[in-house]
């Protein structure tokens, strides 16, 4: 074969190409995310104008014309609320779950059960929603809510309100089962993407398997699980449907959440409640829509700590699984 | 003070069986390994199959106590199998069967009665790849077995763990640094904290599973030192690919072809005078 032969079949055509589309996409992200922040702005601009940062530490909600006030700190505090609360619940069953699947489960049973999990994650919300409302709040009131009221409601405040079922803690249990899929299926992911070498520096040692996993898994994949359980508490804050079928939907001041038991308020369940009857025309329609600019934002502002919290966390000592 | 540590370290082994001697008869083994007399491992029948397929097939050894022993062969001829069998790291491994005997001081290590964990702690082993735990200072890298062993006196860990960094030879790195994380050492650095961790423990038994082929020639020299000042004390097992350090850092040298082993004799015998062809021409480089 010579050798002009070789050099003359190349053709560069197809980087170029590559490049070219590659860019257009990772462009496409970026025009999305200001296309989006953009539109937010201009429908919400009169709320701005009219009430200023009030609209975000008011509490007061009245559309009625003439007397409208809008206040998003209750439903700000409702999002975080039942979302943090959803964290707890769901963190540690998720890498019960993950630390189950990749360190425990005989082969047989590892592959069924983690298809099931990824099976969860892709349950629409408005079938948890219908769950929780007619199944899952009822037993909940009669076997936890009522009996945890009735013993500590007079000492803590927390549990004060007579439960109806339809509050805080149910939204945010339901909202927990809602991500424990999201949070297991990643966390397992990163369990089994330590290292064996990394184990059997433990087990060389003498260690057992949960030595092993204190020792060696946890810390080597810390940044990882953290990050997974960002992913869920994103899930959590923008959760609507089934959120909207199970806070309660109260609005004003008292909403703002100071109980378990307490009918609460979400920033995306106002919006998805409301939105039917806001009239284009009046101040009700740019309130909704400056929540919703609230909520990216709230959304953001998660994402960013993640990324903070990892970058301390994998600093602190480098290697580990970085980030997600 | 060296016999604080070594009392602890002798209440760590406390429930024990104390080390027997084996009085087995010689089989497998050349006429002038015979005589010595002092084995500490002896492997018997031993075969490793995975999902039913063979690695190693009924390898006969016995292992000298306070020598070096090297495995040698190309990729895939079975010996980190076989060296991974003596700690019993492949009941970790899905679809691995081992069986026949390993023998260590009169022990079946693979008899029903022996605690895999508890055997694991008795023999120490160091990897190809330096794998220091990534988030832990050099300091907690080597107390890591202690603490796991029940080693709690921050005295008795602190006079430990200075003789074990001194025994891989890296004390003088890092005595004035040993709150710094372990990953911020050089490779070579690395793997000698990894021999410290494992010396530690105070092992019967040192494998080594090409601890050198993922250094550089100066940090592998320093290794092959580290292993040559061992074996003093330890009974080390060694497999490496590089035919020179076997031959600089063994007493005895098996050579292990598509899951046998095919020679086994005394180091200088394997390279300059062995008994089978196959033999003579990996060590010559004819293949492999």
């Amino acid at each position: 074969m010579s050798r002009d032969l070789l050099a003359k079949k190349r053709n560069f055509h197809w980087d170029s190409v590559f490049k070219i589309t590659a860019t257009c996409a990772g462009a496409f992200v970026l025009l999305i995310i200001v296309l989006i922040f953009g539109q937010l702005m201009s429908d919400s601009w009169l709320i701005w104008e009219k009430e200023g940062l009030e609209f975000v530490t008011g509490d007061r909600w009245n559309p009625v014309e003439g007397r409208e006030a809008f206040g998003a700190l209750p439903y700000i505090a409702g999002t975080l609320v039942t979302s943090l609360i959803a964290l707890c619940i769901a963190v540690p069953l998720s890498i019960g779950i993950a630390m189950f699947l990749s360190e425990i489960a005989p082969t047989r049973i590892r592959e069924p059960i983690s298809f099931i999990v990824e099976l969860l994650a892709a349950v629409p919300s408005i079938i948890y929603g219908l769950w929780g409302l007619f199944t899952f709040r009822i037993i909940f009131k009669d076997w936890f809510e009522s009996p945890m009221h009735d013993a500590l409601g007079e000492h803590i405040f927390l549990f004060r309100d007579a439960p109806f079922g339809l509050d805080i803690l149910t939204a945010s249990v339901v909202l927990a089962i809602m991500i424990i899929p999201t949070i297991s299926a990643v966390s397992r992911e990163i369990l089994l993407a330590v290292p064996a070498i990394q184990r059997e520096a433990a087990y060389m040692l003498g260690a057992t398997k949960w030595e092993v996993f204190r020792m060696s898994v946890l810390p080597y994949a810390k940044s990882g699980l953290i990050g997974a359980s960002i992913l869920g508490l994103g899930r959590a804050v923008g959760e609507t449907m089934a959120v909207t079928m199970l806070i309660g939907n109260a609005v004003g001041p008292k909403a703002f959440p100071l109980g378990f038991f307490q009918q609460g308020n979400s920033l995306a369940s106002i919006i998805a409640n409301e939105f039917n009857e806001a009239s284009p025309v009046s101040m009700y329609f740019p309130a909704l829509i400056g929540l919703g600019l609230i909520l990216l934002f709230v959304s953001l502002g998660i994402n960013v700590c993640a990324h903070l919290i990892i970058r301390r966390v994998t600093n602190a000592h480098e290697g580990g699984i970085k980030g997600f | 003070m060296e016999m604080n540590a070594l009392d602890v370290l002798n209440a760590m082994k406390k429930g024990e069986k104390s080390p027997t001697k084996t009085n087995e008869p010689e089989k497998n083994i050349p006429n002038d390994m015979a005589s010595d007399s002092k084995y500490k491992v002896l492997i018997e029948d031993l075969a490793v199959a995975y999902n039913g397929k063979k690695a190693i097939k009924n390898i006969n050894m016995k292992i000298p106590d306070k020598a070096v022993t090297a495995l040698i062969g190309p990729s895939g001829c079975g010996k980190t199998t076989l060296l991974r069998t003596i700690n019993r790291m492949h009941d970790l491994t899905k679809g691995a069967e081992v069986s026949g005997k390993i023998i260590i001081d009169g022990e079946n290590v693979y008899d029903a009665s022996i605690n895999p964990i508890l055997q694991r702690r008795k023999i120490g082993m160091v990897f190809q790849k330096p794998n220091p735990f990534p988030t832990m200072s050099i300091w907690d890298n080597v107390a890591a077995g202690l603490k796991l062993n029940g080693v709690k006196d921050k005295n008795i860990l602190n006079e430990i763990i200075e003789d074990s960094l001194k025994m891989a030879y890296l004390w003088e790195e890092v005595k004035d640094e040993l709150k710094k994380p372990a990953v911020a050492l050089s490779g070579g650095q690395q793997q000698r904290l990894c021999i410290a961790r494992a010396l530690a423990i105070q092992p019967e038994v040192l494998l080594m599973d090409e601890p050198a082929s993922a250094l550089d020639p100066i940090a592998s020299q320093k290794i092959e030192q580290t292993i040559i000042e061992l074996k003093k004390h330890y009974t080390i097992i060694i497999v490496t690919h590089n035919m020179q350090q076997a031959l600089r850092v063994s007493d005895r040298t098996g050579f292990m072809y598509l899951g046998d082993l095919v020679e086994y004799d005394k180091t200088e015998k394997i390279f300059k005078n062995p008994e089978k062809e196959l033999t003579a021409n990996y060590v010559q480089g004819r293949f492999g």
